[in-house]
């Protein structure tokens, strides 16, 4: 008997349930019509009606980054395209799993300037880690599989799947998933035993040993990030996350020296700067990381575990590469450790962590409080203080001052519950984010801690929020500028605050109320906490407008082309021309 | 300098490093866009391409293999490797210049127009370097000449006196010495 064919938009649905997918974010038009008819007749698969193509994509990356699973977008041919393709950037730079179904005109008009057509693979091949454009039904089953493949394997990232209408109209067989070695593509999990063998020798030498670590334990799943507290707590180790990694390693611990880098700890950018012995694990040594390059930790050996063979000795060069999945590499770096019955050098680590903790008695996270006007790091802390106690507490941010001191200020225990921009640092990523998170863990708290001029680049959400009445929380700090723009015209140019103060912004309570969500707006630092309470016990979503000190800088800050030990402090008096030379064309 | 960006602090060069000149070779499949990949990597990454041949070697398997001559430092040329072998359609990468040695041969048509004295020099000239006359007429030739980057830019540059009028090369293609095979390629 004839097996039962199906049509291109019901082989597309089909592969999509069949790879587990239960959320699709999405936005109709002409050329996915077809998918959309498929997606009615169905009850298996919930579509997310977003209200521009770029929310979409933001939302699959945060529910992506709070599941681990990869986030799945459906947008149609052309401008559909197009708005996706900022968020495609945004999940290759942060190493987020997507898949993107695009509609495109039927394969007959490609090429012919036809109403909603663009060049959609020509367009994302450099933003995406591979994309196909389906040409002919046979191809589409063995496509949607590899496309779920080719988005998780080795380091994840964004796949696009042009779909032509005409494809997705005609028939074809249907084959299921199946386990199969990719062609060419199988990117290497088990790191060199014998390096990981020398990497235990140089680290139970090190008298002055860090551990840095990044996006790449989390990405490799929770297990990774055990097998990193387990290693750092057996050794005894400070630790510094990046970014990306916060929540790879638990942030309450005290072996945790806080965030690394441009505006990370003073005491995790000395280590770094000092250390003789540099672990970093799953991170790729960003230049938010590293400051001035031929100044950055100028005296150690470095060990980089990494699944990207182009993340090793992109900028930096270190001494001892292992390429591999960091959860294999440090589960075997464990099983070496103590089969080899190494002992770290007790006596080096002791006067390490003495001189760590001078550091760190700098307190260099410490601003100044006011009783008249809410500082947004009070907001930040305030914030952390009231939900510490909750384990189902998610935060995405924006991008800006306010991302900063929420990284800073907001301490996560555990893995994929904090989602930024780090990569590309998408103004607007932070609303749609929460949106996906929110749907992927319905009674969890959700929280976007924002900026007023970053929220405002994906407004157009709060209508998402409102249809699936989605609890999510928008902390906005107000401070009524591009607060990160602001400072770096502070000093870099002079205190000429061109374009960076925006007049007429809405009543963000109002807003909230035009949308069926509450408003809630606090100026006084008296009431600061029973408004972010209220924000809490609201069962609906929720808009708190904080109105901060609009001219609060985010310190500590290596000033850009400057070292790891040149840093700027808030208590300061003069940071004005601390950014100079070399750096002034820096961003 | 404060404007000198390769003594910059996130200078592409911050080991200091000499450049030199790589052949490499890529066996990708011969599918859509895949040149496209390869062409936007280096665009995009700002690597340089001194030449770039490209055709299909193995028809059954879909295989096509491209020669890539390109240069940079050590530290670039090793990141050039690694971008290229993390493309999906990219079944192996590999250094000619540092895996042992290699046969590298282009081959160029290079047009003559000239009478007298100078159309018999230049058939001399072509005779000396085993370069072949495919076309002729009374007053020009072209000429085929098959050999290393070296010798066709020795060639052209004596025939410039000569009434040299065109030139066309194809890049260099180039394989290794020896019984063994690229890996991927079978």
């Amino acid at each position: 008997m004839p097996k039962e064919q199906l049509s291109g938009a019901g082989i597309v649905i089909k592969a999509l349930q069949d790879q587990g997918v239960e959320v699709v974010f999405g936005y109709p038009g002409g050329a996915v019509l077809p998918i959309y008819d498929e997606i009615f007749k169905q009850n298996k698969l919930r579509h997310i009606l977003v209200r521009q193509e770029g929310g979409a994509v933001h939302a699959a990356e945060g529910y992506a980054r709070s599941t681990g699973n990869v986030g799945c977008v459906l947008v149609t041919s052309g401008p559909g395209a197009t708005n996706a393709v900022t968020g495609l950037l945004d999940a290759m730079l942060d190493s987020i799993p997507l898949v993107c179904l695009c509609g495109q005109v039927p394969t007959h008009l490609i090429g012919n300037d036809a109403f909603q057509e663009a060049d959609t693979t020509g367009i994302t091949r450099p933003c995406t880690k591979h994309n196909y454009l389906v040409k002919d039904i046979e191809d589409l089953p063995r496509i949607m599989h590899e496309a779920f493949y080719v988005a998780q394997a080795g380091r994840p990232g964004p796949v696009v799947i042009d779909l032509p209408k005409d494809i997705l109209m005609s028939l074809g067989d249907y084959t299921p998933p199946t386990k199969v070695t990719h062609k060419s593509y199988n990117p290497q999990v088990k790191g060199d035993t014998a390096a990981i063998a020398t990497a235990v020798k140089m680290l139970s030498k090190a008298k002055r040993p860090i551990i840095y670590a990044g996006g790449g334990v989390i990405n490799s799943g929770p297990a990774a990030g055990k097998l990193l507290t387990q290693f750092t707590q057996m050794t005894g180790f400070p630790i510094t996350l990046t970014l990306m990694g916060l929540g790879a390693y638990p942030g309450t611990d005290d072996q945790f020296l806080g965030m690394l880098g441009m505006h990370g700890t003073y005491e995790a950018n000395m280590a770094m700067h000092d250390c003789d012995v540099m672990l970093c694990i799953g991170a790729r040594f960003d230049d938010r990381i590293t400051g001035r390059l031929d100044a950055f930790s100028p005296n150690s050996k470095k060990i980089h575990i990494d699944i990207d063979l182009s993340s090793i000795n992109k900028s930096v060069r270190v001494d001892l590469p292992i390429v591999g999945d960091v959860g294999h590499v440090l589960e075997d770096m464990l099983k070496i450790w103590k089969a080899s019955q190494a002992k770290v050098d007790e006596k080096g680590l002791a006067g390490w962590w003495k001189q760590i903790e001078t550091w760190r008695a700098k307190d260099c996270l410490a601003f100044k409080q006011d009783d008249k006007v809410i500082k947004p790091q009070l907001a930040v802390q305030r914030l952390y203080e009231l939900t510490k106690d909750r384990k189902d507490v998610f935060v995405t941010t924006e991008v800006g001052q306010h991302q900063m001191w929420a990284a800073q200020f907001m301490k996560f225990d555990s893995p994929n519950h904090w989602m930024t921009s780090g990569g590309l640092g998408t103004m607007g990523y932070g609303l749609p984010a929460a949106m996906g998170v929110q749907v992927a863990h319905p009674d969890a708290l959700v929280v976007d801690i924002s900026g007023e001029a970053s929220v405002l680049m994906n407004i157009q959400e709060l209508s998402t929020i409102a249809q699936y009445k989605l609890p999510v929380k928008v902390m906005i700090l107000n401070n009524q500028y591009m607060g990160m723009v602001r400072q770096w015209q502070e000093l870099l140019h002079g205190k000429r605050y061109s374009e960076s103060f925006m007049d007429g912004m809405p009543d963000f309570v109002m807003l909230a109320e035009s949308f069926g969500l509450k408003g809630i707006r606090v100026t006084d630092p008296a009431k600061l906490d029973d408004a972010i309470k209220e924000m809490i016990a609201t069962d609906n979503s929720v808009i708190l407008e904080i109105a901060v000190a609009p001219d609060e800088n985010c310190y500590p800050m290596i000033p850009s082309g400057a070292a790891h030990n040149e840093m700027i402090f808030g208590t300061d008096v003069k940071t004005e021309g601390a950014i100079a030379g070399d750096g002034m064309v820096l961003v | 300098m404060a404007t000198d960006m390769s003594d910059g602090v996130y200078a592409s060069n911050p080991y200091h490093e000499e450049e030199l000149k790589h052949t490499i070779s890529v066996i990708v499949d011969n599918e859509p866009g895949v040149l496209a990949r390869v062409v936007g990597l280096f665009s995009g990454r700002g690597y340089n391409i001194e030449c770039l041949t490209v055709a299909e070697t193995r028809h059954r398997q879909g295989l096509s293999r491209i020669t890539i001559v390109t240069s940079g430092t050590a530290m670039i040329i090793e990141q050039i490797k690694a971008q290229l072998n993390r493309l999906v359609p990219v079944h192996s990468v590999s250094d000619l210049t540092l895996e042992g040695p290699s046969v590298e041969r282009e081959l160029a048509l290079v047009k003559v127009a000239s009478t007298g004295d100078k159309r018999v020099e230049s058939l001399r000239i072509a005779d000396i370097f085993r370069a072949r006359a495919v076309d002729s007429t009374n007053e020009s030739f072209v000429f085929e000449i098959v050999g290393d980057t070296g010798k066709i830019d020795a060639f052209i540059e004596l025939m410039k006196p000569l009434g040299l009028v065109d030139i066309c090369r194809t890049g260099v293609v180039a394989i290794a010495r020896g019984p063994k095979g690229m890996v991927g390629q079978a």
